[in-house]
């Protein structure tokens, strides 16, 4: 049966922190003050559809009733049998007591980091409310076992040790979450100069570089068209002055200097009609 | 002014329109290179959105949009929530303009001479590109489904007239009709030249290439859509697994549907809570945009999910920007080649320098792009500066040559370039057809303009609903400034018809004058 969803939960997927209410041998203990009924551990386990690593996703739905019972024993949990659906790229990941041993001692090595707290051991760490999607509460306990530690503390303990938790277990910040610790994302790789003004920095030379033979061979052959024709001058006027001395003739229709009328190139009101 | 020095105004309007065009056009090649440049780096740097200070986060303003159109609307313009609110010059888009108004200058420096060179390549490249894309695109997931879309006619469009004056304008300016430049390009051809064939092909060609290019492009977003669409169908399965606790991909996307329908049936006060997305593939597929959304949001965003991305956006935005620089060639050569003709500079100055000088005061002048709010009035240019003018001097064109020119003299001079007259079908369209249908799209184009108050789309992060767009009317003086635009060009036709009417007159009165002085001096040499 298909427990009942809360709402807006998991349209961004928070991660919420519980405790789990203390063990004591026999006795519920109402929650003290320093952590309330929603402030509970949850690990959780949940992995994208059609991703790389294996693991099963599983969310444990919020809301549900923190671990209630007294016993000072964990549930233990099923060996998970879900079979693939995406073929032989996926392995399974198989959740067993050594699993759950290992995740305490890494619970016990992050608080024990804490300055206060070096003496924590495995046996203060108690998982409870574990379901067949690797999703549990989990609490740590002091030394004496008689209350459990702040949520807070135990927060930013698993925080900065986040990821050797997940290096432990295969996993990262997305197939392994914990509620309500928020991920320090890895910050993006800034080279130190951005690679745009490298690239344009070589398109702009070799243009530069271009235009300048481009100006530079333009102007030598404006400067050879120049020498040229004042050549040519040279022998025009040795030819008009031989062919006047030859000929006699004047060239009068080749005269270069003086001005003609040249019929195509009348004045625009007698060519065209008017209107 | 050949055909008549009246209309000398049409070609001097054509040279203050190319070089409206030209200025805005080159923004655009100024963005795409700014992202060609950026193609270079794996991963995309409009792939991830940047951290917020805390790192725990993302930034808002992207979190709430999207990392690629953050990458556009933030990283790229740094716009501003408003036209009014002008901003500081973006450096690094100013820096990508002087590189593209250099790479443009290297191209025209010579005129026709370079041009003809670089267009071999800036040509055949983008053709090389798009079979590349079509080929990649056809084996993409999802292709199929663009390229339904794109040939299933939706009569309900189809019985908008509205879509059929954008498709009247589009297939206009796609042929860049009345910008001067097939006419500059084509006084480079030798006299006897088979215009007419000319003019078929080109209009051949570009309606093939469009067609082409729609297939690649909506091959590639058919991709896109399918792929949105499946990740919004592993959301909300993420979203029931972990509401009801199921095992992990128990509820696989074929199955998703059954599975909901069963839900909703069952329970469906719990199905209703989990405020579950609608993912219908048509909604993805309608959401592709047009112009700069297209190539910079819709089809970056194509490109990141494709394998080796890097290469296919340095593909992708080098085929943009030579398709933009061989249709800047045409603009700048209908900037450059009246002024030549004009004789604007003296003899001696070599072609060098002027094409220099035009490319500077149109680099300087576009220099008011690059300011953040450099979109909107991007916008504006580009729906205001060339539209009305273009088909106005379309028409002046057409009604110079078949009227005042005379048909009969226009078909005499045809049948000596190609060697036949044009036949009936040529003859009956410029006398009739193609007036008519100038005249309708104008009067069509001036009354939807007038209708609907000009407004535009602000991307404005304090919006309510961010990330859609802003719908802002156009302050007083921006609306001047659009008439201004539409109406300054036009005006120099009977600017210029006023000047000659005005100079043949005082030439007459001087002829008369003339007359009536002595008369006999004429005697000798005419």
């Amino acid at each position: 049966m298909l427990a009942p969803p809360l709402a807006s939960a998991w349209a961004h997927p928070s991660l919420e922190l519980h405790h789990c209410r203390a063990l004591k041998s026999g006795k519920v203990t109402p929650p003290r003050s320093r952590f309330t009924v929603t402030h509970q551990i949850l690990w959780r386990s949940s992995v994208p559809i059609g991703a790389r690593k294996k693991t099963r996703a599983h969310v444990i739905a919020p809301g549900k009733s923190p671990c209630s019972d007294s016993a000072a024993t964990m549930r233990q949990n099923n060996s998970i049998t879900q079979e693939t659906q995406e073929g032989p790229r996926l392995r399974k990941y198989a959740w067993d007591t050594n699993e759950e041993y290992l995740f305490k001692a890494m619970v016990a090595f992050s608080m024990r980091k804490v300055p206060n707290r070096e003496t924590t051991e495995i046996s203060h760490v108690l998982l409870c409310n574990v379901t067949q999607r690797v999703s549990f509460w989990f609490v740590v306990t002091d030394p004496s076992k008689t209350h459990t530690l702040p949520a807070v503390e135990i927060q930013s303990a698993i925080r900065m040790n986040r990821n050797r938790i997940n290096n432990a277990f295969f996993l990262n910040d997305q197939t392994l979450e914990f509620l309500r610790i928020p991920s320090t994302l890895a910050p993006p790789t800034d080279p130190p100069v951005p690679i745009w003004i490298i690239i344009f920095g070589v398109i702009f030379c070799i243009v530069i570089v271009a235009t300048m033979l481009l100006i530079l061979s333009g102007i030598q052959q404006h400067r050879r068209k120049n020498e040229g024709p004042s050549e040519m001058e040279d022998t025009e006027d040795k030819c008009e002055n031989t062919i006047t001395v030859e000929n006699g003739i004047p060239c009068d229709p080749l005269d270069m200097k003086g001005g003609h009328i040249n019929d195509a190139f009348m004045t625009e009101d007698e060519r065209l009609t008017p209107l | 002014m050949a055909i008549s020095p009246y209309l000398g105004g049409v070609g001097l309007g054509c040279l203050i329109v190319s070089f409206l065009v030209s200025l805005y056009y080159n923004t655009i090649l100024t963005w795409v290179l700014w992202y060609l440049l950026n193609s270079f780096q794996h991963p995309l740097p409009w792939s991830a959105c940047p951290l917020d200070l805390n790192r725990t986060g993302l930034v808002e303003e992207c979190w709430d949009s999207s990392a690629v159109s953050y990458f556009w609307y933030r990283q790229t313009l740094n716009i501003t929530a408003d036209i009014s609110d002008s901003g500081s010059v973006q450096w690094q888009l100013l820096v990508c303009l002087a590189a593209s108004w250099a790479v443009l200058y290297l191209c025209v420096i010579r005129g026709i001479e370079t041009t003809g060179k670089a267009i071999y390549f800036t040509a055949l490249f983008p053709y090389l590109v798009l079979t590349i894309f079509l080929i990649r695109g056809l084996t993409l997931p999802g292709a199929t489904e663009g390229l339904v879309y794109l040939f299933t006619p939706d009569m309900q469009v189809l019985r908008n007239p509205r879509v059929w004056l954008d498709a009247a304008t589009q297939i206009f300016f796609s042929l860049s009709l009345a910008f001067g430049g097939h006419i500059a390009f084509a006084s480079y051809n030798p006299p006897r030249n088979n215009c007419e064939r000319d003019a078929v092909a080109i209009a051949l060609v570009n309606s093939m290439t469009s067609l082409y290019a729609s297939i690649a492009v909506f091959s590639v977003l058919g991709f896109k859509a399918a792929n949105d669409h499946g990740r919004c169908l592993d959301g909300n399965i993420l979203r029931l697994i972990n509401a009801f606790d199921l095992p992990d991909q128990s509820i696989s996307r074929d199955d998703y549907a059954a599975v909901l329908a069963r839900l909703n049936t069952s329970r469906p006060e719990w199905a209703a809570g989990l405020h579950l997305d609608t993912c219908r593939l048509e909604d993805f597929l309608e959401k592709s945009a047009a112009g700069t959304g297209l190539a910079f949001i819709v089809f970056a965003e194509a490109v990141l999910h494709m394998p080796g991305a890097p290469g296919w956006a340095v593909l992708f935005f080098g085929m943009l920007f030579t398709l933009g620089l061989s249709s800047m060639f045409g603009n700048m050569e209908s900037v450059i080649t009246p002024l030549l003709d004009l004789g604007v500079m003296p003899r001696g100055v070599p072609k060098e320098l002027l094409t220099g000088l035009a490319c500077l005061v149109c680099f300087v002048s576009a220099t008011c792009f690059t300011l953040q709010s450099g979109s909107y009035w991007l916008e504006i240019f580009d729906h205001y500066a060339a539209s009305l003018n273009l088909i106005l001097f379309a028409f002046f064109e057409v009604v110079g040559v078949i009227y005042v020119y005379g048909m009969k003299r226009f078909c005499d001079d045809i049948a000596w370039m190609t060697g036949r007259r044009p036949g009936l079908y040529w003859q009956v369209t410029w006398k009739v057809v193609s007036p008519l249908l100038l005249l309708t799209i104008f009067v069509a184009y001036i009354s939807l303009l007038a209708s609907t108050p000009p407004s535009y789309k602000a991307w404005n992060p304090q919006y309510e609903q961010f990330p859609s767009r802003q719908e802002k009317p156009y302050p007083g003086w921006v609306q001047a400034i659009c008439v201004l635009l539409s109406f300054l060009p036009a005006l120099s036709v009977p600017a210029v018809a006023l000047v000659q009417l005005l100079a043949r007159r005082r030439r007459k009165q001087q002829d008369v004058q003339q007359d009536v002085g002595p008369k006999l001096q004429d005697g000798g040499v005419c």
